[in-house]
């Protein structure tokens, strides 16, 4: 009986599944994923929709929304001048943070950030230096002494898992929006200029997309889980990846082990992700160009 | 250190002591090269009640670096081994208690993650928690000629153009952690996991024979 909750037309009642899923969450899940399906009707490597709205921001440099099913995040990128490190004093830098706040889940405190923000932020600055989408030396204006610095902040509005995916395509979109306005430094008093009118956009080189998977029960593999499905899986798993196949980062914080073959699907799938998500932006990008 | 192709992985000199603090109740530290971690276990005990989970334990890994206070790195490096650990460790055998890991960094010469895996492992151990399987960490690094270097000094991982760490499990030989940066290939991941499958045979081996050294005493 159990396994035939996944048929659209089931015997059993609405409240007794609602009670079923409370009641036996793990149970529940079990009997869709035994029939290759999820509760909420997707296929196991399905992605739920997602949306990108880009410029939603308009007091900042750069800015974009994204949307994964009900997951919303948003990145804002802001543009700062300063001076450049001694030990790197021909590059800029970029600072990533990822803030989880109350508002997004009960799971949540007010306060410091918590441990899995944190390990977000770290996540995706690993994935920036690594992926060098943007070669820091084009942030430099004038070697030595000024340089550009973008604090790219991205909130998440709406937590239903999956936070790490949605923080890369929208830091990803924000970036490709990023406008950064011409600085010219005055030799004579050595300040520096800025022309507002006159703005550019950033040299992308690579285009890294996250794709994330959770393992249920040792063995079965599904993609972008939700919250409910993060809570029980026994590991995650997140494969970054850009259009030319490298890899940048295959970050499982731990749990349960994982043969090489189910390594290989993942791998597969987040390269057909990537492609997606590189279509996707694009997509909006020029739409945006033809709105205006 | 070694060249990935030929038979043997060579690591640096490892070595190990357990139990060699009182008031943890299992402690160990572990020496890999020049980089040294010292561990500490605390459990089952009395867990706070925010924390308290009603079907396990609640495991709390803390790691401590030589100087300063704990940073963001320091966190995500803590959630790895935690999360590792809870893979092992049976803790559905004590709901309701707290187990806390501390971690201090000693000295920082590479390869930190795998030690302060290897250093966890022999602490939990010393502390006689049930566990289902073993752990070990290796790190692995791809140079600017695409070779493979296991057990890399720090100076070998700043030079690197990728490094990898990952825990392997005792039983099955499987990657229960992975934690990776720089940018590298489908095929230089592959290499490198079997790599570190290789080097973890060496680690397991170490573990057998310093805890049959360690009780060949007390047994006789």
């Amino acid at each position: 009986m159990i396994g035939s909750v996944c048929v659209t037309q089931s015997p059993v009642s609405p409240s007794f599944l609602l009670h079923f899923r409370t009641a036996e969450p793990l149970e529940y899940h079990r009997s869709f994923l035994k029939e290759n399906c999820r509760p909420d009707g997707r296929e196991l490597s399905e992605f739920r929709t997602t949306t990108l709205n880009i410029g939603s921001i308009s007091t900042a440099d750069g800015s974009a929304l994204v949307k994964v099913g009900n997951t919303t995040v948003i990145c804002g990128i802001k543009a700062e001048l300063a001076n450049p490190t001694v030990e790197a004093p021909g590059k800029g830098y970029i600072v990533p943070n990822v803030d989880l706040p109350p508002l997004c889940s009960s799971r949540f405190r007010p306060g410091p950030p918590g441990e899995q923000a944190q390990a977000a932020s770290q996540f995706i600055a690993d994935v920036i230096e690594s992926s060098e989408v943007i070669q820091t030396e084009d942030l430099c204006i004038e070697r030595g002494k000024l340089c550009w610095v973008l604090y790219c902040d991205m909130m998440c509005l709406d937590y239903d898992g999956n936070v790490l995916d949605a923080c890369v395509v929208a830091l990803l979109a924000a970036l490709k929006n990023t406008q950064l306005p011409e600085v010219t430094v005055n030799t004579e008093t050595c300040t520096p200029g800025v022309t507002l009118e006159k703005r550019h956009g950033l040299r992308i080189n690579k285009h890294p997309v996250a794709t994330s998977f959770c393992i249920f029960d040792d063995s079965i593999l599904i993609v972008d889980p939700t919250a409910e499905e993060e809570s029980l899986a026994t590991a995650q798993l997140t494969v970054v990846t850009d259009e030319e196949d490298r890899l940048y980062s295959l970050h499982k914080p731990g749990g349960t082990s994982l043969s090489g073959q189910k390594l290989q699907e993942c791998i597969s799938r987040a390269t057909a992700r990537q492609r997606e998500i590189q279509k996707l932006i694009n997509k909006v990008i020029h739409s945006v160009k033809t709105a205006q | 250190m070694e060249v990935c192709g030929s038979s043997n992985v060579s690591l640096r000199e490892f070595g190990c002591e357990q139990s060699l603090l009182s008031r943890p109740d299992g402690s160990a530290s572990f020496i890999q090269g020049d980089t040294s971690v010292l561990a500490g276990v605390y459990g089952p005990a009395e867990v706070k009640v925010s924390k308290e989970i009603y079907d396990r334990a609640t495991l709390e890994v803390l790691i401590q670096p030589k100087v300063g206070l704990p940073s963001v790195r320091e966190r995500s490096q803590e959630q790895c081994v935690r999360e590792t650990c809870e893979a092992s460790l049976l803790l559905s055998l004590h709901p309701r208690s707290s187990l806390t890991l501390i971690l201090q960094v000693l000295h920082d010469d590479g390869s930190l993650l795998s030690c302060a895996l290897n250093a966890a492992c022999m602490a939990l151990m010393d502390a006689g928690l049930p566990m289902s399987c073993l752990f070990c960490g290796v790190t692995c690094a791809i140079d600017t000629d695409g070779q493979i270097i296991t057990d890399p000094t720090a100076a070998q991982e700043k030079e690197s153009r990728a490094l990898m760490t990952f825990a392997i499990d005792s039983t099955e030989r499987r990657v229960l952690m992975s934690s990776t940066k720089g940018s590298f290939t489908v095929h230089e991941l592959q290499q490198c996991i079997a790599v570190s499958q290789k080097a973890s045979e060496k680690i397991f081996q170490f573990y057998r024979d310093s805890v049959r050294r360690r009780y060949s005493k007390t047994l006789e």
